[in-house]
């Protein structure tokens, strides 16, 4: 075996940042020397190996395995439960329902009431009824569907675009309206007075489901009075909160742990039911319980990307000066109180300067499963309205849709209270050098010279965006351990969704004590033993974490500089941390190798605790985009072929170009998506059920449906304001303007306004179908 | 080298891909029945599906004997029996292909094939391409492109491509898109999939 303990310092000679003196936030980095390169993960050999043991694979002994049976109907009321048969079948060790007592129990307040673990009336399709815990996977579901249950079924509606309508069902006693929301500024009537070109147009994006790889679950285990859970999650303290507020446990009872987890996109930032269900029959039964979802049920009950039906009415001057934007927006978060509509409206107010806004969201029940966030809630579907309305306007004023866009360019956030200005925005930069990247003007002109020529047409078309949040923010608190051999280990509370977290945290920690990447262990979200963290989502993590792990690497160095002072006898302020040494800025023969500190070897470690500072105040931090794309349809079988993907990206500072490249044809994939293939089919009028709850009838995007011919280009900013890494989110933005760049390119090829998701040849067939004649 | 990904050598197509594994349980009822041309043919002997057999599984090379229920699939047995986890359960219904293994050398989804029909057969998982505790190639050229973001659909991917260079050392990005479309991946790292898969073929030539 190689000798790896000798090989932990980063090179020798490699500049390492300046530590502050103690008590004072590190300044911003100048050049770095390891952050920003593009280094494979500290846990790929993990995740590549099997030897990363996801929530799906932990194995306890003795342990149980359940099944959840759900409501099979969209609403009903449950009369009567008999569990008798099922109790009877071999391996049933468990059975829980409505008629235990465990169906008190609060599992979420909602705005419309509390709801119990297991309601009598189920408002969705997929809503708990009863569960089984058994000796294998098998035994369980056959004692699942050996529950009977007589269901009363209630009417439903399952369309809200009908919700609101006279003589529909409630959802609720309280009426079908979750929530209404208005913002406003300027006066849009004198807006849309004052422009050349008032143009208005409706949209809609269908609902989408995250189904990410891992389905979500849990195994939960009692050792006497606290239970731990290995959760598939996103967000290991907010499933401690909430399963110890559900049972009425003590926190420090509740260990939940969540090493590895194979997806989430928002659908993993909470517990489900299935949380408190698996631990409450782990100690019903003195046995740990493994209780994972099965596909089908993840279509059903853990959250979606709600649909919006979108509104959108735009004045612009002949010049390409936005005068008004009126957005309005119709949507549902489904049967609970889920922020069906949250910031569908937000790229209608602040993307663009625009004196004069009105927007109206109106947010309601309907019969199906509750929303989660989804990667950028709301944004990708206001991209899909806004920045379609966008190149309608460079059209009808005779504009490119580039320059539009660069003539509306905010410096301020608009949307917000005081108009704070962007700690760094390079949209403009992300336009411009996006375009000239992509060799936008030429490729718009060739597709248009291959027109009429052939069935297969090109089109090349583009959309901008920013994301709401993105730039991180406090609380955040990280421990660095060094040891005195000049290893590290960090533990951190968050977790790494894949999105390369714990590498970007191993690189600000190299970057500090001048250490190799892989010289620093990482132990992440656990609550029995790491420190606490937001959950990860967001495009948060980063800009939340990096700076905490920054304050604490750079505490690690001033205890060092203190041990080194006392040994050296000098002022701690007169010596400079070199990695594998600490010497006398004047007399540099003066200097102790850290691995000789006498008060190291006493101690065994040094500690630097750190934590995410405030943010800047008056000002606010977001992430920026711009995407090009290059499509070709079949104007005969209404087949689209993306041919290729250009994204310039605003993230800040990029902390690794491995996985930041990643991160953004992630992005674009998820948008393929959304632009092509995603859409949950309920059956509205008959059954109110979702047809094609399942992978081969609800369509991701696969390796065929990507182009193959993707490009990154960053756009780095320099942001000193937002925090001591510069770095703002990434992994939202990736994935906003990427439709309505599609459905731009679409246009431009065809000719036809594609104003629904998905672009799917049925749709895109009919819609050549229906054209006038030509000539 | 057949310029048509479809029919490439090893070219293992969506179409194919999904056959193959189909084909894996034919063959085995096939010979469990003792179906001879010719021959008077038996009513079938059917096995409840909760009952208990001992079966023998090939899998890395290793001999497993375990008691299964006929009913339990390659992939349960893998992971709760065996204890190898490399394998995941993503769908259990031969969708997004995290169930991944080699059948005889030939990728198929464990999800959908009953361990009692790989008895005689030979079944590699991702834990099988280690050499001890070096990766294989196809993982190390995972590793080096970056080729997932989460990991869970990553062991399928592995042998998929795994599956794929062992029919066809050296395809074309078409036929590398082709190889690994029976495998979904969420967080949607394809494009670094297809270099990791072009870049193991390089290491597999020794380049
Ligand atoms: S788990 Fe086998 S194909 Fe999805
Ligand atoms: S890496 Fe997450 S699904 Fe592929």
């Amino acid at each position: 075996m190689a000798d790896e303990s000798k090989d932990i310092y980063y090179v020798e000679g490699t500049p390492i940042p300046e530590t502050p003196l103690p008590g004072k936030e590190p300044p911003p980095w100048r050049e770095t020397s390891v952050v920003g390169k593009a280094l494979p993960r500290v846990d790929a050999y993990e995740r590549v190996s099997g030897s990363a043991a996801y929530p799906s694979d932990v194995h306890l002994p003795n342990m149980l395995h359940g099944a959840i049976l759900r409501c099979p109907h969209p609403h009903a009321r449950i009369r009567r439960i008999d569990a008798s048969a099922a109790a009877k079948l071999p391996g049933v060790r468990m059975i829980i329902s409505g008629n235990t007592p465990e169906a008190d129990l609060i599992w979420k307040k909602d705005p419309v009431g509390d709801m119990r673990l297991f309601e009598p009336i189920c408002r969705f399709e997929g809503d708990v009824v009863a569960a089984v815990a058994a000796e294998t996977p098998y035994q369980a579901w056959d004692a699942a569907h050996a529950i009977s249950v007589d269901y009363e079924v209630l009417p439903f509606v399952a369309d809200e675009r009908q919700a609101l309508k006279p003589g529909v069902p409630v959802v609720h006693p309280k009426g079908n309206v979750s929530k209404t929301d208005r913002y406003e500024r300027g006066d849009i009537a004198q807006g849309f007075a004052a422009a050349d070109v008032v143009l208005e147009e409706s949209y809609r994006t269908e609902c989408e489901l995250h189904t990410p790889l891992e389905p979500h679950g849990c195994v939960a285990n009692w050792d006497g009075r606290s239970l731990t859970i290995w959760e598939s999650s996103q967000g290991v303290y907010a499933v401690q909160s909430r399963v110890a507020e559900v049972l009425k446990l003590p926190l420090a009872r509740v260990r939940v742990i969540g090493h590895y987890m194979g997806g989430g996109f928002g659908s993993k930032l909470e517990p489900g039911k299935y949380t408190i269900i698996a631990a409450l029959m782990a100690k019903l039964s003195g046995r740990p319980v493994r209780l994972f979802l099965t596909r089908e049920e993840t279509y059903l009950c853990v959250g979606n990307r709600p649909p919006t039906n979108m509104t959108v009415k735009a004045g612009v001057k002949r010049d390409g000066t936005l005068t008004a934007l009126e957005f309005s927006v119709l949507g549902t978060g489904g049967a609970y109180t889920a922020g069906g509509t949250s910031l569908a409206d937000w790229l209608a107010r602040d993307l663009y300067t625009c004196p004069n806004v009105r927007t109206i969201s109106t947010d309601v029940f309907i019969n199906a499963g509750p929303a989660r966030a989804f990667r950028a809630p709301g944004h990708p579907q206001g991209a899909w309205a806004l920045e379609q309305m966008m190149d309608t306007l460079a059209e009808a004023i005779g504009m490119d849709p580039v320059q539009l866009r660069l003539k509306n360019i905010p410096s301020v956030s608009q949307a917000r209270e005081g108009n704070p200005p962007y700690t760094s925005t390079a949209f403009k930069e992300c336009l411009e050098l996006g375009a000239a990247a992509f060799g936008w003007e030429k490729a718009r002109g060739e597709a248009r010279a291959q027109r009429a020529s052939r069935h297969i047409r090109r089109g090349v078309g583009m959309a901008g965006g920013l994301w709401f949040a993105g730039g991180g923010r406090p609380p955040s608190t990280v421990v660095v351990k060094l040891f005195p051999d000049g290893s590290a280990n960090l533990n951190m509370g968050a977790s790494d969704l894949g999105t390369g977290t714990k590498t970007v945290m191993a690189m600000v920690i190299a970057e500090e004590l001048g250490i190799k990447p892989e010289a620093v262990q990482i132990e992440c979200a656990d609550t029995g033993t790491t420190q606490y963290a937001t959950p990860s989502g967001g495009s948060k993590t980063v800009p939340t974490e990096a700076p905490a792990v920054r304050n604490a690497a750079v505490q690690v160095k001033q205890k060092l500089l203190e041990m080194a002072a006392e040994a050296l006898k000098v002022d701690a302020a007169e010596l400079v941390y070199r990695g594998r040494d600490i010497a006398s800025r004047q007399d540099s023969s003066k200097r102790i190798a850290v691995k000789d500190l006498e008060a190291l070897k006493r101690q065994g470690i040094v500690v630097g605790i750190g934590y995410r500072g405030p943010n800047p105040k008056n000002m606010t931090t977001h992430p920026f985009a711009a995407q090009f794309c290059e499509v070709e349809v079949n104007m005969l079988t209404g087949e689209l072929k993306i041919l290729r993907f250009l994204a310039a990206q605003d993230s800040g500072r990029v902390m690794n170009r491995l996985t930041y490249g990643n991160q953004v044809i992630g992005g674009i994939t998820m948008g393929i998506g959304l632009a092509a293939t995603e859409q949950r089919i309920l059956d509205t009028g008959r059954t109110g059920k979702m047809v094609n709850r399942n992978w081969h009838d609800y369509k991701l995007p696969t390796a065929l449906d990507v182009p193959v011919d993707v490009t990154v280009l960053p756009v780095e900013p320099v942001d000193t304001a937002a925090n001591n890494t510069g770095a703002k989110g990434l992994g939202e933005p990736a994935t906003i303007p990427t439709a309505a760049a599609i459905a731009n390119a679409v246009y431009h090829a065809t000719g036809l306004r594609i104003t629904c998701t998905p672009i799917h040849p049925q749709q895109l067939v009919q819609r050549l179908a229906d054209r006038p004649k030509e000539g | 080298m057949s310029a048509n990904p479809t029919n490439g050598p090893g070219g293992i197509t969506r179409r194919n891909f999904l056959t193959t594994v189909g084909a894996g349980a034919i063959g085995a009822a096939v010979s469990e029945n003792a179906l001879a041309a010719g021959k008077e043919v038996a009513p079938p002997q059917v096995t409840p599906a909760g009952r208990s057999v001992e079966v023998a599984l090939r899998v890395n090379g290793r001999t497993h004997v375990v008691q299964a229920e006929t009913r339990w699939t390659l992939l349960h047995v893998l992971r709760e029996v065996i204890g190898l986890t490399g394998a995941k359960p993503g769908c259990e219904r031969g969708e997004c292909g995290a169930c991944t293994v080699l059948i005889d050398g030939i990728p198929r989804y464990a999800c959908l094939t009953l361990a009692v029909e790989v008895q005689g057969h030979d079944v590699t998982t991702l834990e099988g391409l280690m050499d001890g505790e070096k990766l294989g190639t196809v993982q190390a050229a995972f590793v080096e492109a970056d080729a997932f973001q989460c990991g869970y659909c990553t062991p399928g991917q592995v042998m998929a491509v795994e599956g794929l260079l062992r029919a066809n050392p050296n395809p074309s990005v078409e036929e590398i898109r082709r190889g690994v479309s029976g495998n979904l991946c969420r967080c949607g790292a394809y494009q670094h999939i297809f270099k990791a898969a072009h870049r193991a073929a390089e290491l597999k030539a020794g380049k």
